[in-house]
């Protein structure tokens, strides 16, 4: 007779077993790029071009590139993402317009990368005439994440209370009035999340930046926003694909800026939505 | 004047709404202007099942047939992988795991989904990528093995946080129920909590899949890019999209290249919206 404890203690075995097969090379994969990255970081690293055909000097560049790229790119997604939320939590009905919205985001969030880079490079690039330039590659950014913008947002404007909006709206003010002074400053930690979480989005992507504005090689920083520039994972994939013979401590250097960039906006964001959900005074 | 206000603020309001629907029309109408334009040349048929990728050579050869093999190759790779893991780790985090460990393994899925994808495939290059190669005792470890598993590694934060929200949104007393009759905890899992929860979880496994076959930076640097028909998981093999990404900076702009590789483009996002919109309606029987 089979029984059912011990095929419970198995597959309960298989459970765990798979849960660790993605935690610990997580883990792994993050202590490599600190054990192996952090000996390459100095102010010197930080601070220079790079030197010798990339294979010495620092990153500078391409740490100024990635700030600029993803600056534009929440300038563009937050006003049009918050202003969508506050479409979708505050005025749409439940109908059809609605449903396609909805579903639009969705695809949005789907599209891969690198078509977002085709579709950068045919409108802006291209049709624009803006070039291969920063304001190219933040505009392909900004609608890469406009997605993870929209969805926070409204999370974030959908738990502000009912009962907040009627107490302003019964008091006479208007519509527009009660979502500014009511609605939009008690979600505004739940925006700040989001709106971290995008530019983390954005300073790690390297396909949509690839045919936009990307720039292989740039010693000088670029003094107009429709200047090519470096990037950071950009660089990332060129020092460890294209360009042969470079010393492993500026490959894994670059990595864990990258990584460290990254996480840290997330933590930020981590950080800030545990304190508002204790916050919360309602 | 301050009723005008209102009322420009809220159409504002309005357009940044549709402005999704908008953006996602704008992405397949230039796709489609840049991309249809190969088919001048090329008639469909050719485009899609053509064995010889090569755009450079005089004439340009356009089948993308290796390509939709490497990708489905890889991807198939990464499914096989990435759906038991994925499901199995969302049971556990959902249903087993003791409250202070959810927090902790949460946390560290969500860790791997932040992770830049060139930053994964640079890890893969160091260490995968040898240990495959070593392994098999090949002459390259770049190959659609190694793709698979990094892309697996890409799905499964996908797959765990939508099929943990599958779990989570099951009735409670679902779960009273079969214990009341005396059904042990795995009984419950695997007799009630799954099959209520099955449309999510399919929704959870295409989503994953879909992060997959869009996915282009890791599996450019660790698949190889040879676009020959592959006959083994064990060779290298060039996708979809490493394609797009190697070739769109050597491409002339208006050349048969050029449109070729828009043409690709036009796959991909035909192929993602119907995942998502798949997806998407599993969700919502779901919910209703």
């Amino acid at each position: 007779m089979r029984n059912p404890y011990r095929t419970q203690k198995i597959a309960f075995f298989f459970l765990l077993l798979s849960t660790l097969l993605i935690v610990v090379p997580v883990g792994l994969i993050v202590v490599i790029i600190i054990q192996k990255g952090l000996p390459a970081i100095n102010w010197q690293f930080l601070s220079e071009v790079p030197q010798q055909g990339m294979r010495a000097g620092g990153i500078f560049p391409a740490i100024v590139g990635t700030f600029y790229l993803v600056s534009g790119a929440i300038l563009f997604a937050l006003p049009i993402g918050l202003l969508a939320a506050v479409y979708l939590t505050e005025y749409a009905k439940d109908n059809l317009l609605t449903r396609i919205i909805k579903l639009a985001i969705v695809n949005l969030a789907g599209v891969p990368s690198v078509v977002y880079g085709l579709f950068g490079f045919a409108l802006f690039v291209v049709f624009f005439k803006f070039g291969a330039s920063i304001l190219s590659g933040s505009l392909t950014l900004g609608i890469m994440i406009l997605p993870v913008i929209i969805t926070t947002s409204v999370e974030a404007l959908e738990s502000v209370p009912a009962s907040f909006r009627e107490v302003s709206l019964s008091l006479g003010v208007s519509k527009w009035q009660t979502i500014r002074n009511i609605v939009l400053p008690n979600a505004v930690p739940g925006i700040l999340t989001g709106t971290i979480l995008g530019l983390g989005r954005a300073a790690g992507e390297t396909a949509p930046i690839l045919f936009t504005v990307a720039a292989f090689y740039l010693p000088q920083l670029p003094a107009s926003i429709f200047d090519q520039a470096m990037a950071l994972p950009y660089h990332l994939y060129v020092i460890s694909t294209q360009v042969p013979n470079v010393d492993e401590k500026v490959r894994y250097g670059t990595a864990f800026v990258l990584l460290a960039l990254v996480l840290s906006m997330n933590l930020v964001a981590i950080v800030i939505r545990s304190k508002f959900r204790k916050k919360k005074k309602w | 004047m301050r009723k005008a206000k209102e009322f420009i603020v809220e159409k504002l309001i309005l357009t940044c709404g549709v402005a999704s629907i908008f953006f996602v029309a704008l992405i397949f109408l230039f796709l489609m202007k840049e991309g249809l334009a190969v088919f001048k040349t090329v008639s469909l048929s050719d485009f899609l099942a053509g064995h010889k990728w090569y755009p450079i050579s005089e004439p340009p050869q356009l089948g993308i047939l290796p390509l939709i093999l490497g990708s489905i190759l890889v991807t198939i790779g990464a499914a096989i992988i990435s759906i038991p893991i994925g499901v199995g780790s969302a049971i556990y985090i959902a249903e087993i795991a003791p409250a202070w460990a959810k927090e902790v393994l949460k946390a560290g899925v969500e860790l791997l989904a932040a992770i830049p994808s060139v930053v994964l495939g640079f890890v893969g290059m160091v260490t995968l990528v040898p240990l495959v190669k070593n392994v098999f005792n090949l002459p390259t470890g770049l190959t659609a093995l190694s793709g698979s598993i990094m892309l697996a590694f890409m799905a499964m934060p996908t797959i765990v946080s939508v099929a943990e929200d599958a779990l989570y949104s099951v009735p409670k007393n679902y779960k009273e129920g079969a214990f009341a009759l005396g059904a042990t905890q795995w009984q419950t899992i695997w007799r009630v909590m799954l099959p209520a929860s099955s449309s999510g979880i399919l929704a959870a496994v295409m989503l994953g899949i879909g992060r997959v076959i869009g996915e282009t930076m890791a599996v450019m640097m660790i698949t190889g890019n040879a676009a020959v028909i592959p006959k083994t998981i064990l060779v290298p093999v060039r996708t979809l999209t490493a394609t797009v990404a190697a070739e769109m900076g050597e491409a002339v702009v208006g050349g048969e290249h050029y449109f070729a590789l828009f043409a690709i483009g036009i796959v991909l996002f035909m192929i993602s919206f119907m995942i998502n919109v798949t997806a998407d309606l599993f969700l919502h029987k779901r919910q209703r």
